[in-house]
């Protein structure tokens, strides 16, 4: 049980991190650009929401495939492909939780009151200094709400690895794998012990995340 | 092209002499809204040092105008400079950011951050300073604003007021070259407001920068002005001292705005130089008022437009009496406002009249009570 249950803390952690990095700039720009075709972007990242794990899988799959693009640029790089690998994972997991991580950031972003925006701006704040010393600050219960929902989302993803990892011990195989691994092998037990686990820490997650902020976002309504 | 100003050779003259402190911006902005027309500012100012006041009804453009001049609106032509300085040029293409314009902010709404103490608040434009040197601006402006004692605190914990004389702070320690206060003290008491604006006048004495202070509060007017731009619907209608500019309205939406409840239609009747008065036969009806003389000639359209506060009311006929209207009406509505009572008298026209609670009380006005309004022939003013 241990086993893929850290390969899965670790990918969830690795991907929390990186949405976070990538998150904030995409966010920023959502929140803020004037944009006509931004509708656009927002679609794109909102499509893994929509979409069946399978197909994102399938298509990542395709592009980090020894043919596909993705696959390609890697092998020229590290001399050896990216499906079935750790790295592999990390990219697809990213995509699979683009919404989770943007979508709290952009909300948080856009609820800044713009009269303090422009104020930090006759105040003679450049628009970095803005969103360092008043967006940022004022927004980190979104922020924290984006990075819980990354890492939970990782965490509990399964048609995704499944499709771009396949089932390698130590390499690919997540802790929901394993529970449908266990439990084809009719292990019930193993699958039980695992799928606690697993149940546990999302609702650990979700606990902090609505005892925290009920505004910034909300997976269901809350009256 | 040609372009037409409002008041071309005024303020024409004014720029070319390069006041060396002045604020002056002469521009042309739209702001389109999906819901309504498209609204356009055209207009000219010119603010020298101390304090003008910048007046008129909701919708005139007077955020607007504040906003092309600190950066956050682009207007699409024109020139705005203070002093020797250019702001923003549309032919030679001048656009100073925000940032750099050196003009200080205040917001209706404060906009304090809400996540920094006073003092962090305060400090916020001085990043650029050494640490040593802005504390010491710092503490000298709390002083200056009566706030010294909150510097610890978050802009939840004081008081609106409070937050008004922080945010006055945070603006003026930077040194700014310009005020521009946008309905600052709105929902304030009349006392702090005073207050407030004492201690802005006694910090502005030694720097004097321009001060444009937006308003659509007469009583505000009252109080602060040296001088008043009149703005209505995007143009300047008039300016010059709260007097030349409120107590001789000339377009009946600013009478309005101004105070003037009763906006009457009429028709001139006679001319009584010698008296320096005219007769004005109101409406249709047998009801007639004398008014002051002005540039009209017998059987003229004009609109005299009267305050609530400035008609008398009696519940028997008055006589001698130096107030030479005296009109018989009937009172068809009492309607209670704050402290004052709006009393709607049917004389053939309405007027409105305002009346303490304690005069409705003693004279016993009920609806349906005959009245005599009294009015001065001097609280009759003529517009267009």
């Amino acid at each position: 049980m241990a086993g893929p249950l850290l390969l899965s803390l670790k990918l969830a952690s690795v991907v929390a991190m990186l949405l976070l990095v990538l998150g904030v700039p995409a966010a920023y720009w959502l929140a803020f650009s004037r944009w006509r075709g931004k509708f656009l972007v927002e679609s794109v990242v909102a499509l893994p929401l929509v979409l069946p794990p399978t197909v994102l899988g399938f298509y990542v799959l395709v592009a980090m495939g020894p043919r596909g693009p993705l696959g390609k640029l890697w092998s020229a790089f590290f001399g050896h492909g990216l499906a079935f690998t750790f790295a592999g994972l990390v990219l697809a997991s990213v995509l699979y939780s683009l919404p989770f991580a943007v979508q709290p950031l952009t909300a948080a972003f856009e609820s800044v009151d713009r009269k303090l925006l422009d104020a930090s701006a006759v105040l003679g704040a450049g628009k970095l200094r803005t969103f360092w010393r008043v967006i940022l600050p004022l927004s980190i219960p979104g922020v924290v709400t984006a990075v819980v929902l990354s890492f939970a989302h990782t965490m509990g993803e399964f048609g995704v690895v499944l499709m771009v990892g396949g089932n390698l011990a130590g390499v690919t195989r997540t802790a929901s794998i394993a529970v449908y691994d266990d439990v084809q092998a009719l292990d019930y037990a193993a699958a039980n012990q695992t799928a606690l686990v697993l149940l546990l820490i999302s609702f650990a997650v979700l606990c902090a995340v609505y005892g925290m902020n009920r505004r910034v976002w909300k997976l269901w309504p809350v009256s | 092209m040609r372009r037409v100003w409002n008041e071309p050779a005024g303020v024409e003259a004014v720029a070319s002499e390069l006041k060396p402190d002045a604020l002056i911006a002469k521009i042309r902005a739209s702001r389109r809204n999906k819901n309504s027309p498209p609204f356009v500012l055209d207009l000219s100012v010119e603010v020298p040092p101390g304090i003008t006041i910048l007046f008129g009804p909701s919708g005139a453009g007077k955020s607007t105008l504040l906003d092309c001049i600190v950066g956050l609106v682009r207007p699409e032509e024109g020139k705005i400079a203070l002093g020797e300085r250019i702001l923003f040029d549309a032919e030679t293409r001048v656009e100073l950011p925000p940032q750099q314009r050196k003009i200080g902010y205040l917001f209706q709404s404060a906009a304090l951050f809400p996540h920094m103490s006073v003092e962090e608040n305060v400090a916020y434009g001085l990043d650029k300073v050494p640490a040593n040197a802005r504390e010491e601006q710092v503490r000298e402006i709390l002083e200056a604003f009566r706030v010294e004692g909150l510097r610890a605190r978050r802009p939840g914990e004081i008081s609106g007021g409070e937050g008004q004389r922080v945010a006055l702070a945070r603006s003026l320690v930077t040194g700014p070259r310009a005020l521009l206060l946008d309905e600052p003290l709105t929902g304030l008491d009349a006392e702090l407001k005073s207050a407030i604006v004492d201690d802005l006048r006694a910090w502005n004495a030694a720097k004097r920068i321009p001060i444009l202070y937006v308003t659509h509060s007469r009583e505000e007017v009252d109080a602060l002005g040296e001088r008043v731009i009149a703005l209505e619907n995007g143009r300047v209608m008039s300016s010059g001292t709260p007097m030349d500019v409120l107590d001789a309205p000339r377009r009946k939406r600013l009478a309005q705005a101004a105070g003037f409840e009763n906006l009457l239609a009429g028709t001139v009747l006679d001319l009584r130089e010698a008296d320096g008065v005219m007769r004005v036969r109101l409406g249709e009806t047998a009801c007639e008022i004398e008014v002051p003389l002005g540039y009209a000639a017998v059987g003229n359209r004009v609109r005299v437009a009267i305050r609530g506060g400035d008609i008398l009311l009696a519940t028997e006929q008055p006589r001698g009496l130096s107030a030479r209207n005296v009109i018989a009406g009937q009172v068809t509505s009492l309607e209670r406002r704050g402290t004052m009572v709006i009393a709607r008298v049917d004389c053939g026209v309405t007027f409105l009249a305002h009346v303490t609670p304690g005069t409705v009380r003693s004279l016993e006005l009920t609806v349906g009570r005959k009245v005599w309004l009294v009015l001065k022939t001097h609280s009759c003013h003529v517009v267009d």
